[in-house]
């Protein structure tokens, strides 16, 4: 047995467990729990002495049986350290315990001495670590955001470290702040505001987008090259640049305050990404199609509709909802056209909100999750398309 | 025959093309070139409202009279910079009234009264009078009168059209705006922002690349934080992080990893005794970069991911027959199959960091060291209230851009040809 994968074996597969008995902490300080100590000292040794057992004892032990042993014998010994915790917490320790002899399970003698162990090992336990890691970072702020807005302020101020929602109170106390900012602060009117707005982008730019990405795609003519290059060059300025020249325009048109105004700006600004996108999926329809269109003597505008529309649906969704994503997230130009609080899209009113130094958090975050879900439905459930669409649209910020 | 086919194909070209290229370039491009212009005036927020007089109707009895009523208008020019020429007032009155002792500007004629009150300096005001008789006697309605409203009108000069140019927006960008430091602060964050993006990202997809339970699910929640609106994210890593309230701190405090609350957001410098040296490290600004790699590495990871998975599957068998450690395979095989992509991206989101606004000022308005070129112009246009110096700084950002963008063609070009 090689020594250095043994050490880097017991080792890293230590600091795992250690990471994952942390984040289970964190998570249980936040439900209220008193906890003040990792203890980084005594889990590490801990995950140390069973890994090595799990060397020694090797096969001659049925999996499931070892696994409650170390669950079980780690439990104890935790739950002997920190004393008077709550059940679930030590069953949560104890499911812990179980996933990580699992891990570690199909490391023997043998197996530590094969060629490039060493780093086996190392590449193994860092996907682990990682893959634990990148949820617990990505998905905190969501799960704050979500439980913050079941909260009150006073609780909050009590101890603000405790998160645990109380499930039997009243529905209505539960959802106090979601009724808040929908009956005081009118969310509704803006979930209206910002639906029309999102879908009326998306229409007016397939509208616009659809027949000048077939001229890019298809025909010839005088400047083409130019044009193709144009699009990418124009889609890299950025929105801060335009905001000046927009607001004086706007201003002396009357255009501000104006959900049109909204609308047209939000449109241009999508256009160029929505022709790009379109025009490489257009090039890839066989030219035969159209060919034989040209000879049953229909016209351009037969060619898009019968012809195209059908045949790129799955290009046209991911454009439309890659532009209903930015329109619905779009904050700056909505900062700047809308100040009147009747006009607001959604994020401009959670802006607004927040400019308030006395409204509650939960209340903003509440405004927050409304916003959110949207946008995360839509993608969960159209992965596939939006996929496709960030990595066409890949330059957008 | 087909020199008449290509002119239609043309035609038809240019009709498919004309809404969409009208519609950008009168709401991109024009803006971009408008701000060349407004950079070179003086030009404050207020200065852009089109100078209009106005008047304020006030109706009152006069004593004693039941037959007469007094009117006065407040007049006053809308601006405090611009005159208004040839200002036109007309106001209708009932039947059965008519003025008294009209002012010599007015002229009355058959219900309405017309006056013509010339030139209008700027700031100008006045309290117009006009005394109204019933010529039967009797009383006058005075909601009837109150309920309609005078008309003017009036020419003047738009700000932003006539022809004085200055060179005063550059100078102060340069040479009073602490630009030095606005340009260090940009492009530290964008440096260090497109960097770390792609080092998370590089590593989200290697990760994602291995087969594990839930790799579907997985890859989706890692572009959660690319996908979700950045108002709300903001304002969740703001609670987070705020030094008394917020939940990163408490639970530092709570594991004794600190002694005191960091104030990450609005904390300019903080000093770290390292081996004896004080290290200042700009606290906000990190934070905001740390931000910055938490919402955009998705993407970085998005991207490396497909390239990742269009490499043939017998390279690496091949590397497993050569007996081939994972660290030598991703040296040697992942990393050189990834460099295009990663070039590609750096650019990308150089570019984008560099003109990201939001997402700072969301989180901390441009104060405590964060202050970058898009935040400066938000600041000179709408807080400082000038127009003129936010369209330089707007200027600046599109050089530095075009220069960038320059850059980004040479090298792709020259990957085009290496190809």
């Amino acid at each position: 047995m090689k020594i250095r994968s043994l050490i880097l074996y017991s080792f890293i597969s230590s600091i795992f467990l250690f990471s994952l008995i942390s984040i289970w902490k964190i998570l249980s300080t936040l439900q209220g729990i008193d906890l003040k100590n990792f203890n980084f000292a005594i889990i590490l040794s801990l995950g140390i002495g069973i890994s090595l057992i799990n060397l020694v004892i090797g096969d001659k032990l049925n999996n499931y049986v070892k696994s409650i042993v170390f669950a079980s014998f780690f439990t104890l010994i935790d739950g002997f350290i920190i004393q008077n915790m709550p059940i679930w917490y030590n069953i949560g320790v104890f499911g812990i315990i179980i996933f990580y002899s699992f891990k570690i399970d199909k490391y023997n003698q043998k197996n530590l001495e094969l060629e490039h162990s060493s780093q086996s090992v190392l590449f193994e336990f860092l996907t682990l670590f990682g893959i634990v890691l990148f949820s617990f970072v990505i998905l905190f702020p969501f799960y704050m955001m979500i439980v913050t807005s079941f909260k009150t302020q006073a609780a909050l101020l009590i101890n603000p470290l405790d998160f645990s929602i109380n499930f039997a109170q009243d529905i209505k106390e539960l959802f106090k702040s979601y009724f808040v900012i929908f009956d005081t602060y009118k969310f509704g009117r803006y979930i209206l505001i910002s639906t029309f707005v999102s879908v009326g982008t998306v229409i007016i730019t397939l509208i616009f987008a659809i027949p000048a990405a077939y001229a890019v795609a298809r025909l010839n003519f005088f400047g083409k090259n130019f044009l193709s290059t144009s699009i990418l060059i124009i889609y890299m300025f950025p929105a801060i640049v335009l905001v000046i020249p927009l607001y004086t325009v706007f201003s002396q048109l009357g255009l501000r305050n104006n959900v049109g105004g909204l609308l047209i700006v939000y449109t241009a600004t999508t256009l160029p990404v929505a022709i790009y996108m379109l025009q490489g999926y257009f090039k890839s329809i066989p030219k035969e199609l159209e060919e034989a269109a040209i000879m049953d003597k229909l016209n351009w505008f037969g060619i898009i509709i019968k012809i195209i529309l059908p045949l790129s649906i799955p290009a046209i969704s991911s454009v439309a909802l890659y532009v209903f994503m930015i329109a619905w997230n779009e904050f700056l130009f909505s900062l700047m056209f809308l100040d009147n609080p009747n006009s607001f899209t959604l994020s401009r009113a959670i802006q607004y909100l927040s400019g308030d130094a006395e409204t509650p958090r939960q209340y903003l975050m509440a405004g927050s999750v409304v916003v959110t879900i949207p946008v995360l439905f839509i993608f969960v459930y159209f992965e596939k398309y939006l996929v496709s669409g960030l990595t066409a649209g890949s330059v957008k910020g | 025959m087909s020199d008449t086919l290509s002119k239609i194909e043309k035609r038809t070209a240019y009709i498919l093309l004309l809404p969409a290229v009208f519609l950008v370039f009168s709401i991109i491009l024009f803006p971009i070139f408008a701000n060349v212009w407004i950079s070179f005036k003086e030009v404050g927020l207020k200065d852009i409202r089109i100078p209009e007089p106005r008047a304020k109707k006030i109706v009152k009895s006069i004593k004693d009279s039941s037959d007469e009523i007094k009117i006065i208008y407040k007049l006053r020019n809308s601006s405090l910079i611009l005159d208004i020429r040839d200002v036109k007032f007309q106001d209708k009155i009932p039947k059965n009234v008519e003025p008294v002792n009209l002012d010599e500007r007015c002229q009355f004629k058959s219900n309405i009264i017309n006056c013509n009150f010339g030139n209008w300096k700027a700031k100008y005001k006045e309290n117009f009078q006009i005394i109204l008789k019933n010529k039967k006697g009797e009383k006058i309605n005075k909601k009837e009168i109150k309920s309609i409203k005078p008309k003017l009108s009036g020419k003047s000069d738009n700000i932003l059209l006539n022809t004085n140019f200055t060179l005063k927006n550059f100078k102060k960008v340069f040479f009073q705006n602490e630009f030095f430091d606005l340009l260090m602060t940009t492009f530290y964050y964008t440096f260090f922002g497109t960097i770390g993006s792609i080092v998370f990202g590089i590593l989200a997809a290697q990760l994602v690349n291995q087969k594990f339970f839930g790799r579907t699910f997985m890859r989706s929640i890692l572009l959660f934080p690319y996908v979700g609106p950045v108002v709300a994210l903001a304002y969740t890593w703001e609670l987070l992080l705020d030094p008394y309230s917020g939940t990163l701190n408490n639970l530092l405090l709570n594991f004794q990893v600190i002694q005191e609350p960091l104030n990450l957001l609005g904390q300019k410098y903080l000093t770290i005794n390292f081996f004896g040296f004080d290290l200042k490290l700009r606290l906000a600004l990190t934070t905001v970069i740390i931000f910055e790699i938490w919402r955009y590495f998705p993407l970085a990871f998005l991207f490396i991911l497909a390239r990742l998975q269009a490499v043939p599957k017998e390279l690496y068998e091949a590397a497993d027959v050569d007996g081939a450690g994972p660290v030598q395979k991703f040296v040697s095989i992942t990393l050189p199959q990834i460099t295009a992509v990663i070039s590609i991206l750096f650019m990308i989101r150089f570019i984008w960091n560099f003109n990201k606004f939001e997402d700072i000022f969301l989180l901390t308005g441009g104060a405590s060291g964060t202050r970058t070129l898009p935040i400066n112009v938000y600041e000179q246009g709408f807080t400082i209230s000038d127009i003129g110096m936010g369209s330089a700084v707007s200027i600046v950002i599109v050089a530095l851009l075009l220069v960038f963008m320059f850059v980004y063609f040479r090298l792709l070009g020259k990957r085009a040809d290496e190809n």
